[in-house]
């Protein structure tokens, strides 16, 4: 039975977490009701503390990522999560196993989180995070934690989605070109060492500030923080060294400055998806796109001009 | 997209720990193009009712072996109950260990289908497919 939106929005403001999680899947689906509660709750947005968690698979993501919403909530902070995890290219199907992690959170009421599957979306996160990012951050969430799918080398989405990244690494898992490579050792603004009781931590650790003293600063330079996640020694300095990284973006409006950038990452993220829904959506656009890959197989044009055509609708010819 | 990605929580309630027959059911819902959040062992009424609320679930799976269906499965009920998330809206199904004798009971709580020890994870499929409810 259809539920009015402008109620659910109401429910929403009055703080009903139901409410929220309804949203959350009207905004994920791309439904009207979503775009609509969005635009209404917009300007409630941008107070939250944005923390992306990213790293290899079984790295420790949602572990660490439990144990720093319970370290926020220790001082006072409440806290959304969202956790990302991968769709099946063939079935879209998808397992989404971040909360066996997370169960003792549910019986704190100040803390939300929502798994999200990447529904074909690359660079480790989903197309919706922004738009749930949001809504938690509506909603009041006074921290967000974003943790995205298992990470290997090039999924860098996640700093362009959070004010922080956090980098997780663990020993044993390959040898010093690995940190050297181009990509998401990058983005991190604090790396964390898990797994530290693991052989090979201190290695990891000398190799890791190798690297960083090879990096061009920015001003910043990542903290290395050595934690086990299982029994949460660690979390308060990694706690510390998020919020020594807030501390440097608050000075001279390096904060409003990501926030730009940010904001605009997304709108020309989501122009470039209207254009494209817009062309695959026209009358015909399914059939000019399969006679423009019929061209180009048969090799009667390459791919650059077969888009150009596309963009003109000239497709037919 | 071309329709609504079903979304279904697969828990265990209570101490048991087997867990093979709530994977193999995970799994095969997922082969099926379903987004399945699945939150482990050991899991309270209360942990089960609250993921299914912030997950926002078209259909909550339970399974359990232990024998405490009984005790259990009307507690994750009434949980979800309080927190709004009700059998007219969201489908519940259970399987494992629960002897014929119950198996009205279950049903009078809200659970559209209970699967046995041999049931066929295309008929579970099969089953959700054609019981989630409608989008509002």
């Amino acid at each position: 039975m259809p539920e009015p939106g402008d109620d659910l929005q109401a429910r929403f403001l009055q703080g009903d977490r139901r409410a929220l999680a309804r949203l959350i899947t009207d905004v994920e689906n791309g439904t009207e009701r979503g775009r609509t509660a969005l635009r209404a709750l917009y300007a409630r947005t941008g107070q939250a503390r944005t923390i992306g968690i990213t790293g290899p698979p079984g790295s420790g993501k949602s572990t660490l990522t439990n144990e720093l919403a319970k370290a926020y909530r220790r001082r006072g902070r409440t806290v959304g999560i969202v956790a990302v995890d991968p769709s099946s290219p063939y079935t879209q199907g998808a397992i989404l196993g971040d909360r066996v992690r997370m169960q003792e959170l549910t019986a704190d009421p100040e803390i939300f989180v929502r798994s999200l599957a990447s529904r074909g979306t690359l660079g480790g996160l989903s197309g919706a995070t922004m738009d749930v990012i949001a809504l938690l951050d509506a909603f009041g969430k006074d921290v967000i934690l974003i943790e995205t799918v298992g990470a290997g080398q090039d999924e860098v989405e996640i700093a362009g989605a959070a004010q922080s990244t956090v980098l997780v690494n663990t020993p044993g898992a390959g040898d010093d070109i690995q940190t050297m490579k181009a990509g998401i050792m990058e983005i991190a603004d604090v790396l964390a060492v898990n797994k530290a009781d693991l052989p090979g931590a201190d290695v990891l650790i000398s190799q890791l500030r190798a690297l960083l003293s090879l990096l061009p600063t920015r001003g910043w330079k990542p903290p290395i923080v050595r934690l086990i996640a299982t029994d949460g020694s660690g979390i308060e300095d990694l706690l510390d060294a998020c919020e020594g990284h807030y501390a440097f973006l608050q000075e001279n409006g390096r904060l409003a400055e990501a926030d730009r950038q940010r904001t605009r990452h997304q709108l020309l993220a989501l122009t470039r998806a209207h254009l494209l829904a817009g062309l695959l959506n026209d009358t015909g656009g399914a059939e000019r796109l399969d006679a423009l890959v019929d061209a180009i197989v048969a090799r009667q044009i390459d791919p650059h001009t077969a888009a150009e055509r596309w963009i003109a609708q000239e497709a037919h010819t | 997209m071309p329709e609504r990605n079903i979304r279904v929580l697969i828990a265990k309630p209570g101490l048991d720990g087997h867990d093979r027959g709530a994977k193999v059911v995970a799994r095969a819902l997922r082969d099926a193009g379903m987004e399945v959040i699945y939150t482990g062992i050991r899991q309270t009424a209360e942990m089960i009712a609250e993921a299914a609320l912030q997950e926002d679930v078209d259909v909550v799976g339970l399974s359990i072996l232990s024998g405490a269906h009984l005790e259990l499965f009307p507690a994750v009920m009434q949980a979800c109950r309080d927190r709004g998330v009700t059998p007219d809206k969201t489908l519940f199904f259970c399987g494992g260990i629960i002897p014929d004798e119950d198996l009205p009971r279950m049903r009078e709580i809200g659970f559209k289908a209970i699967f046995g020890p041999g049931a066929n994870t295309n008929d579970i499929v099969a089953f959700v497919r054609e019981h989630v409810t409608a989008p509002v």
